[in-house]
């Protein structure tokens, strides 16, 4: 058998080396696997997504109230308001959403599942390693985030959006105000539209 | 030129070189024109050496030679270090083969994969596959910085951009884009069972024109998935390969299970195997009646064979199955002058090895001297 020889042939395999390289480790300490590292000690992320629909109402309010306030940030200056409004945003989002501050907030189309809480960090919809019960694959407790996202886009209204594929993260935008961004977008937008309109 | 009757799909100039292109096709490649044709294709994966000698490659798809239309070249599969798809490919390609190359997101940022993309195609790589590939946790490297730079989705949008808008993701023009057929994975045996075809539709969206499914041992969830993959029409869009494979034993059918992200293995199939007096014989029948259930699903235009360590039963399941209905896959055969050469220099090779190269040289002089 040609398998057998191989095996024969080189006495050390891939799964001897990975089994010894787990014995290396003297015990596991709980909660140190990367993803565990950089994940808040309490979010709300689950109640987030089960509250999917009341919170894409509020999202909505709240970003016309931020358009709203477009001539107050203009003037204080897109720039200076950045970093009261990132605390502001940081620590909210990362209490309701675990928020990892990509700076490119896709939560509406994610049924307000963050999906860069995600270990591979995917934004387009779930790996093919989730396990039977729903969790992931890399860390066998947590749910996996796109089972929950899908779970928050049907509660949603605008629900479909989770089918809309997603460009890759800039990650130039890392640690910036997706709020101020957004805003600062939408109330050009509205210029131009109106330059365009006259 | 070659000495001998071209076989179809194939460049009458040289096996290397790319097809003629055709209207309506994406690629060079023999696998889209398999395809198109509305063949059921047989593509198969190669196990990856851990080694730098190419012959062990080539030994490796001579197994399958003349029973696939195309051999994936896996890119770290379980994010287990072997001999990159890249170099794979390039050996590959060489000799002729139909190589599908996977490109993982796990390892390489945007960067590096745009610059793979454009070598691979340079190379005449016809058919790339966009996967995102297993966490750093499931390999014998847990240790190693996972990348996540892109997912499958933009891989597949960033190729397809790279293809068909004939610019980089940054939007800097390409002189010659790469003309690829693009393929990407499916999964219909995990959770969230009722997102799944939803994603399919999202891949083909972002450029996916052949998909290959994970291992199927779950018929019955597959026709399931197929029902409404047709409802959707999506089969109309996009080629679906169903993924197949023999077990070797019960044992490590329940490994597989455990430890094997994603694959989904029936108790039935289990029990099954281990009610079997050879459990490997029984595996492999157990592939075949697979397949048979799998070819007759409408929707379905070709399975992949994922025979790790057998690979050498590929060609069986092949055969038994009666897939290919007679069709002759390309098949890598020396040209009369290869061959001719071969049978003269055959002595070399069972010459003593004592001889030195100085002494070969010599003895060649005097005999044409004479």
């Amino acid at each position: 058998m040609p398998i057998d020889s191989a095996t024969k042939q080189t006495s050390i395999t891939q799964a001897t080396l990975v089994k010894k390289a787990r014995e290396n480790l003297a015990y596991r300490p709980a909660d140190v696997s990367p993803q565990r590292r950089v994940q808040r000690r309490y979010t709300m992320r689950r109640w987030s997504v089960r509250h999917a629909r009341f919170l894409e109402w509020v999202y909505a309010r709240f970003s016309h109230f931020f358009l709203l306030l477009h001539p107050f940030w203009n003037a204080v200056g897109y720039a200076r308001a950045e970093t009261p409004v990132k605390f502001v945003e940081r620590h909210l989002k990362g209490l309701m959403f675990d928020c990892r501050m990509c700076g490119q907030c896709i939560l509406s189309s994610t049924g307000m599942s963050c999906p860069m809480n995600c270990p591979k960090q995917l934004r387009n919809g779930p790996c093919g390693g989730v396990r039977s019960n729903g969790n992931c694959e890399v860390e066998p407790e947590m749910p996996c985030v796109w089972v929950k996202a899908w779970e928050g886009a049907q509660a949603m209204r605008g629900g479909e959006a989770i089918f809309h594929v997603q460009h890759p993260v800039d990650q130039s935008l890392r640690e910036s105000s997706a709020w101020l961004r957004i805003t600062a977008q939408a109330a050009r937008a509205r210029e131009t539209g109106r330059s365009d309109a006259t | 030129m070659m000495s001998r009757p071209p076989q179809i799909d194939e460049n009458p100039d040289g096996v290397d070189l790319p097809l003629e292109p055709l209207p309506g096709h994406s690629s060079r490649g023999r696998l889209e024109r398999v395809l198109r044709r509305g063949e059921f294709a047989v593509t198969a994966e190669l196990n990856p050496p851990d080694s730098a000698n190419a012959q062990d490659v080539y030994e490796r798809a001579a197994i399958f030679d003349g029973w696939v239309d195309g051999i994936n070249a896996v890119d770290a599969s379980g994010a287990n270090c072997h001999m990159s798809s890249m170099g794979i490919c390039a050996l590959l390609t060489r000799m002729g083969y139909a190589t599908i190359m996977q490109i993982a997101c796990r390892d390489r940022n945007r960067i590096a994969i745009q610059g793979d993309v454009l070598g691979a195609a340079a190379m005449g790589v016809g058919n790339i596959m966009c996967l995102t590939g297993d966490g750093v946790q499931a390999g014998d490297q847990p240790g190693a910085k996972p990348v996540f730079d892109l997912d499958c989705m933009s891989l597949l949008e960033t190729v397809r951009t790279m293809r068909d808008e004939e610019k980089f993701l940054s939007g800097r023009t390409l002189t010659t884009p790469p003309a690829v057929f693009l393929g990407a994975a499916i999964n219909p045996f995990a959770p969230p069972f009722d997102f799944r075809p939803h994603r399919l539709a999202k891949k083909i969206a972002a450029g996916a024109q052949f998909v290959q499914s994970q291992y199927c041992y779950d018929v019955p969830m597959l026709k399931n998935y197929m029902k409404r993959v047709r409802d959707m029409g999506l089969d109309e869009k996009c080629f679906i390969l169903v993924g197949v494979g023999p077990l070797a034993s019960a044992k490590t059918a329940r490994w597989i299970r455990s430890n094997v992200p994603g694959v989904h293995i029936p108790d039935a199939v289990i029990a099954r195997l281990e009610g079997a007096q050879k459990q490997k014989e029984e595996g492999k029948r157990l592939c075949i009646d697979i397949i048979n259930e799998v070819k007759e699903i409408t929707g379905v235009s070709g399975i992949h064979v994922m025979a790790y360590r057998q690979e050498e039963f590929v060609a069986e399941i092949v055969h038994d199955s009666g897939v290919l209905k007679g069709r002759k896959p390309w098949q890598r055969e020396p040209g009369l002058d290869d061959a001719m050469v071969a049978e003269r220099l055959d002595h070399i090779l069972h010459d003593s090895p004592s001889e030195t190269p100085v002494d070969m040289v010599k003895d060649a002089s005097e005999a044409s001297g004479e």
